[in-house]
């Protein structure tokens, strides 16, 4: 069964991949393999209710090097709503929850 | 021209955490290091020493790493005032230190451009250049050191390669009496970080270029390791060969420290006079001494594992796999540390919350961690299971006693949860700290700097608990030896004294929940150790020495307990704050009474609830 499911989900990413190349989105809506670049880091453009002001996250994120124009790669998932989710960003390797992730908009790339 | 000794220079290490900070300071310091906390706050503060070929002294501070001057952490505060020279306390540095990892430079290039805004003299540490090197990684050494504008020394601290350089480094300036100047530092705000990535971005650029062979292992090794499903089978695989470890590997060398200690008290009863000053030091300093001590073992096998796994990379991932699991119940991923050393001992485990950024996370980290089964419930818990749990299998392959065994770990983890899950609710409602976390390249931890973090961690155990718990025992021994017991007194003297009074004042609170006044004059010296409320019910029975009838208390409590009753003590130990240097810790950690207050509020009354439930349903189920 999972196994089933699982081909189906490749079957899925497989033939979105070349549809989605241009695309603009947010990172916390990106799944594994999906690669781009960064092309917005956006305070207050999240739910809300975080433990810091907006101004603050996003401040954060920027010296973690979530900068307009850096590379991304999503590499992996957590097992729990596909959260918090890890990211190659330039030369390092960064863990982030999804709910963090909002405001960082990417373009993705063709495969 | 003259002998003069020159005044000792002030050197501070800053740098990114994974820089191999620690493991320079250490190459550069040896085993010239002192532990202190700084004044006021409770961060570790390191300091080292260094005697130059020249004659004069360098004195090293290894600043808690952090990834910019606007700080977060109480870590990182004390990183930023160190090096602005505002920290109380503490004379501003002379030379700084910057320590970067080679193969990772783009981050630690931002926090240089902050530095240098700071004005003091500074001296750049590529540190790991051997990976570098390896990765055919090709830095212009001299271009970045014109760009940045101080001198770069390439370094491997694993190997002590490039220490007597970077010495030398520092003498220069020194020497050279380049001074500093205007700290033109100011927290910077979005644009700022923008614009200096940008800087950094052209100066990498410009110097560095990409490695010509990539580190692809830790891309191999992730893809296994943070796999959604096989990871969280892998590290909780792991958890379970490190609780093996810590019971088993631990428990051969504890039980001889317990013995020894034992053998030293009984020694000294045999001959010194009986009295108030023998009675000092055998139950009060050698049995207090004793109680921090047999708890080591299993604290440095413990942090054994920790260590190993955090140097080569795999705490940051355990955070991350276990984020949304703890996340569920209002805890933070880098909460996952210090929850797991308090299933040694709480003690290190609060210590250890100082990695949590936030001070609400950090909070409700500490004040669930007594709630995670510390070693010191397992001899209360072994006692009670062996005299009221019978030895039965249950579908025919799993021991009762194990059973419940697992039952009171479970309980312990469930209500830690649930009490953090509550916290955050009534307290600070959907405040949820962001979670960025580096997940560092893997690297083979280095032995040398393994057994040094060991060694550090049993000596800050050893001074912190201590200075907490041996005060603690000694008043708990004052309360059980005064006054004395009146002459042709038949009962145990403790139940005249200032315990069994009190003891006996408490009993017809606790009689609901199955108490007898036994249980409760012996809760009074358990409150110094949870594990001294053993010793505490073989003196209110009399017991004496039951060290020749090993059983012979659990049969003794066979005959006075109803089942009920015993399940009552357990359930009550699940959640009593037992523990009087648990509750100091979290005053010192907290700096305050309040939240050690509301932690003895909360934990006694889940206790009294959890005993009065288990006490009244067992004694409809008739086993009262």
């Amino acid at each position: 069964m999972v196994s089933a499911e699982s081909r189906a989900m490749l079957a899925k990413s497989a033939e979105t991949a070349a549809a989605k190349a241009g695309r603009t989105l947010r990172l916390s809506e990106t799944k594994p393999g999906d690669h781009g670049v960064i092309v917005e880091v956006r305070a207050g453009s999240h739910s809300g209710g975080h433990g810091v002001a907006v101004d603050e996250l996003q401040r954060r994120l920027l010296e973690f090097g979530f900068v307009e124009g850096a590379q991304i790669e999503v590499l992996h998932e957590g097992a729990i709503w596909r959260d918090p989710i890890a990211v190659r960003l330039d030369d390092m390797r960064i863990g982030l929850r999804r709910r963090d992730a909002e405001g960082v908009w990417i373009r993705l790339d063709a495969k | 021209m003259t002998d003069v000794p020159l005044p000792t220079a002030r050197v501070a290490l800053v740098g990114n955490p994974n820089s191999g900070k620690t493991a320079l300071f250490n190459a550069l310091t040896g085993s010239r290091q002192k532990v202190a906390n700084y004044a006021g706050v409770t961060v570790e503060r390191k300091e080292g020493q260094i005697a130059t070929a020249s004659g004069r002294s360098l004195s090293v501070l290894d600043l808690p790493g952090t990834y910019s001057l606007r700080a977060r952490s109480p870590d990182e505060v004390v990183t930023r005032d160190a090096v602005l020279g505002k920290l109380s306390g503490e004379a501003p540095p002379d030379v700084l230190i910057c320590v970067a990892d080679a193969t990772n430079l783009r981050l630690v290039l931002r926090l240089i451009l902050e530095l240098k805004a700071v004005g003091r003299p500074m001296v750049l540490a590529l540190n790991m250049f051997d990976i570098a090197q390896r990765q055919g990684l090709r830095i212009d050494l001299e271009g970045l050191s014109r760009e940045i504008g101080c001198p770069i020394v390439t370094t491997v601290a694993t190997r002590k390669r490039g220490i007597e350089d970077l010495v030398a480094q520092v003498e220069n300036l020194i020497a050279s009496g380049v001074l500093s100047t205007d700290n033109i530092w100011r927290e910077p705000d979005a644009g700022q970080i923008r614009d200096a990535h940008r800087e950094a971005q052209r100066i990498l650029k410009g110097n560095v270029r990409a490695p010509e062979r990539p580190d692809t292992f830790t891309g191999k090794v992730d893809s296994v390791l943070l796999h959604p499903f096989a990871g969280l089978a892998i590290l909780f695989t792991l958890l379970f060969v490190m609780f093996q470890a810590v019971f088993t590997w631990s428990k051969a060398v504890g039980d001889l420290m317990s013995d020894g200690f034992g053998a030293l008290g009984a020694s000294l009863v045999a001959h010194l006079p009986a009295g108030i000053l023998t009675s000092f030091l055998t139950e009060g300093l050698i049995s207090g001494v004793g109680s921090v001590l047999v708890f080591l073992p299993q604290i440095l096998v413990l942090f054994f594992f920790i260590i190993l796994l955090e140097d080569f990379g795999y705490m940051a991932r355990a955070a991350f796999l276990m984020d949304r699991i703890m996340g569920g119940a209002g805890l933070h991923g880098r909460a996952f540390i210090p929850l797991l050393s308090s299933f040694a001992c709480a003690i290190p485990g609060i210590m250890s919350t100082r990695v949590i950024d936030n001070r609400r996370d950090r909070l409700t980290t500490i004040m669930v961690a007594p709630l995670m089964t510390c070693s010191a419930r397992i001899p209360v818990y072994t006692l009670i299971i062996s005299a009221f749990i019978p030895n039965t299998k249950v579908a025919g392959v799993l021991s009762l006693p194990g059973l419940v065994m697992f039952g009171l770990y479970a309980s312990g983890i469930l209500s830690a949860l649930g009490v953090s899950f509550i916290t955050r609710r009534l307290l600070w409602r959907g405040a949820v700290e962001p979670f960025l976390m580096e997940l560092p390249a893997y690297k083979l931890p280095d032995p040398l700097n393994v057994a040094r973090s060991l060694y550090l961690r049993a000596q800050i155990f050893i001074t912190r608990a201590g200075t907490i718990i041996l005060p603690m025992m000694i008043l708990v021994w004052f309360l059980s030896s005064f006054p004395g017991a009146p002459a042709g007194a038949t009962d145990p003297a403790i139940n005249y004294s200032l315990a069994g009074r009190i003891g006996h004042l408490l009993q017809p609170v606790l009689g609901p929940i199955g108490f007898n006044w036994q249980m409760t004059v012996a809760l009074i010296p358990g409150f110094a150790a949870r594990e001294v409320a053993v010793a505490a019910l073989g003196t209110v029975y009399a017991i004496g020495n039951s060290d020749a009838h090993p059983g012979a208390l659990a049969t003794t409590l066979q005959h006075h307990w109803s089942i009920a009753t015993g399940l009552a003590f357990l359930a009550w130990y699940v959640f009593a704050p037992q523990c009087a240097s648990t509750i100091g810790v979290v005053k010192r950690e907290t700096n305050s009474w309040l939240w050690p207050a509301i932690m003895l509020i909360y934990m006694t009354t889940l206790a009294y609830l959890a005993a009065l439930v288990v006490y009244q349903v067992a004694r409809v189920c008739g086993l009262g």
